[in-house]
């Protein structure tokens, strides 16, 4: 009887797949004014739970833990903070610098890295812990720091213009430092494939890419020149580059200071296009199958979305959902799209095969969303 | 004949760029939000430099007003004029060296 009554309970407790909550369709939406984030179920579009006491998540990213139970917050003063999204709780939180601007988690999940600004550099932890495992001073604010295969990090120096890649594989860093980027690289992103790290330059006009195939990477400009004989119009928001820019067989990229997208084919990274845009494109976000990318943009600007065919290169769709839309994120099959509007204090769900508004969810100053399926792609 | 009065009310605002043609909460908003996107919702700096009032507190108001008004060439802060009138930059100067909303 009793041996029954114990069997159950063990049951219960450690063999119980009825009680597991599974976390593949959830995701995390930041509040940015009040350092929370909204804890959102995917599927049945709807927010969970809220996680407070996270300090200043303006301009605030995060990465997953491979198993989707864990995310690693970026705060921009400088914490580092680990939540249970299950639990919906803070597990672990350092102030590791003064001030920061993104991460990233290495393949094998065993590392987290943050950039920053003040001082600048990279600094690596460990997941379980987030102990310092590893602290690259540059020297330079640092941005576009994403991860590679092999336990390796790739960033960029706004200052000095280098790319460094910072091999983990033997626990200390060994760096392999690129020169001649450009001048005033703003952000960077890695493809899916790890292959092409694209870095876009606030001092030049044109990006630069690197084949992270190559025994060493040679810095080579695309678009060159591509707002040439043109006025560049003042920038009042630096675009954002995501490893989103595959659709179909061309990257899709967001010019500086001026109202367009720039389309490159993605293995000889020759132009092939441009698109006129509503304004200065933030994010140009190509939906998880590529044939349609969705364009949101600068203030004062920034109350439109304009979705555009991969294929032909046009404007299909414009709507306004309201003011302040920041941030965009897909399904991960793309049926979907969440997107934040700041101001109006919602985040917006729509169809993107009709373009029909879904749901409305409540949220404070809503900025980034992440879904939790980020947790298997690389340089997310 | 209301319409024709606030019509004029509001002209004359604008030539004397009158404070009272400006809207304190929007533009504390757009300090926050918009100048943050590079210099941090709490302005301690980001791209940006620091832009608190102890971190501004050497430059007189006229230094800072031209700054927003036409940018810093050759780097990444840009010319506001576009966007605001000088009633209002001369608002957000106040704010910035205060750090207070009037």
């Amino acid at each position: 009887m009793n041996r029954l009554i114990l069997t159950t309970i063990c049951g219960l407790v450690f063999g119980a797949p009825a009680f597991a909550q599974s976390t593949g369709d959830l995701g995390i939406v930041v509040e940015r004014a009040t350092g929370s984030l909204l804890v959102v179920d995917q599927s049945d579009r709807a927010r969970i739970g809220r996680i407070e006491g996270l300090g200043d998540l303006s301009h605030a990213s995060l990465v997953y833990s491979p198993d989707q139970q864990f995310a690693f917050v970026f705060g921009r003063d400088g914490g580092l903070t680990k939540v249970d999204i299950l639990s919906q709780t803070i597990v672990a939180r350092v102030m590791q610098a003064g001030n920061s601007i993104g991460g990233a988690i290495s393949d094998d999940g065993k590392l987290v890295a943050v950039s920053n600004y003040e001082p600048g550099g990279v600094r690596i932890f460990d997941t379980a812990t987030l102990e310092m495992v590893a602290d690259i001073p540059t020297g330079s604010k640092t941005i576009g720091l994403v991860d590679i295969p092999g336990s390796r990090f790739v960033f960029t120096l706004w200052d000095d213009g280098e790319t460094w890649i910072a091999d983990m594989s033997s626990g200390t860093p060994e760096i392999t430092k690129i020169k001649d980027i450009g001048i005033n690289p703003y952000d960077a992103l890695v493809t899916a494939d790890g292959r092409t790290y694209i870095t876009g330059l606030f001092g030049e006009d044109h990006l630069t890419a690197l084949d992270l195939w190559q025994e060493t990477p040679e810095p080579q400009p695309i678009l060159q020149g591509y707002g040439k004989g043109r006025e560049g119009l003042p920038v009042y928001k630096m675009p954002h580059l995501e490893g989103w820019a595959l659709a179909g067989g061309e990257f899709v990229l967001p010019a500086v200071g001026q109202h367009e997208v720039l389309w490159v084919d993605a293995r000889s990274l020759q132009e092939t296009g441009r698109t006129p845009t509503h304004g200065q494109p933030v994010f140009a976000m190509s939906r998880p199958d590529g044939r349609h990318v969705w364009v949101n943009f600068a203030h004062p600007l920034n109350d439109t979305i304009q979705v555009i065919d991969s294929t032909t290169k046009a404007v299909i769709h414009e709507f306004s959902p309201g003011p302040g839309v920041l941030h965009m994120e897909f399904t991960p099959r793309g049926h979907e799209v969440w997107l934040s509007v700041r101001d109006a204090g919602k985040v917006m769900i729509y169809d993107t095969q009709t373009f029909e508004k879904l749901r409305e969810i409540e949220a404070d100053s809503p900025s980034g969303i992440f879904f939790t399926a980020r947790a298997h792609r690389l340089g997310l | 004949m209301n319409k024709v009065f606030a019509f004029l009310f509001l002209a004359s605002a604008a030539i004397a760029g009158d404070r009272a043609a400006v809207d304190g909460p929007a533009l504390e908003r757009l300090v926050k939000q918009d100048c943050g996107s590079c210099h941090g919702l709490t302005l301690k700096g980001g791209l940006g430099p620091d832009i608190r009032p102890d971190s501004l507190a050497h430059h007189d108001p006229e230094t800072l007003g031209t700054i927003i008004l036409d940018g810093i060439p050759g780097t990444a802060m840009p010319p506001w004029r576009p966007l605001l009138t000088k009633a209002e930059v001369e608002w957000v100067v106040t704010y910035l060296l205060t750090g207070v909303a009037e």
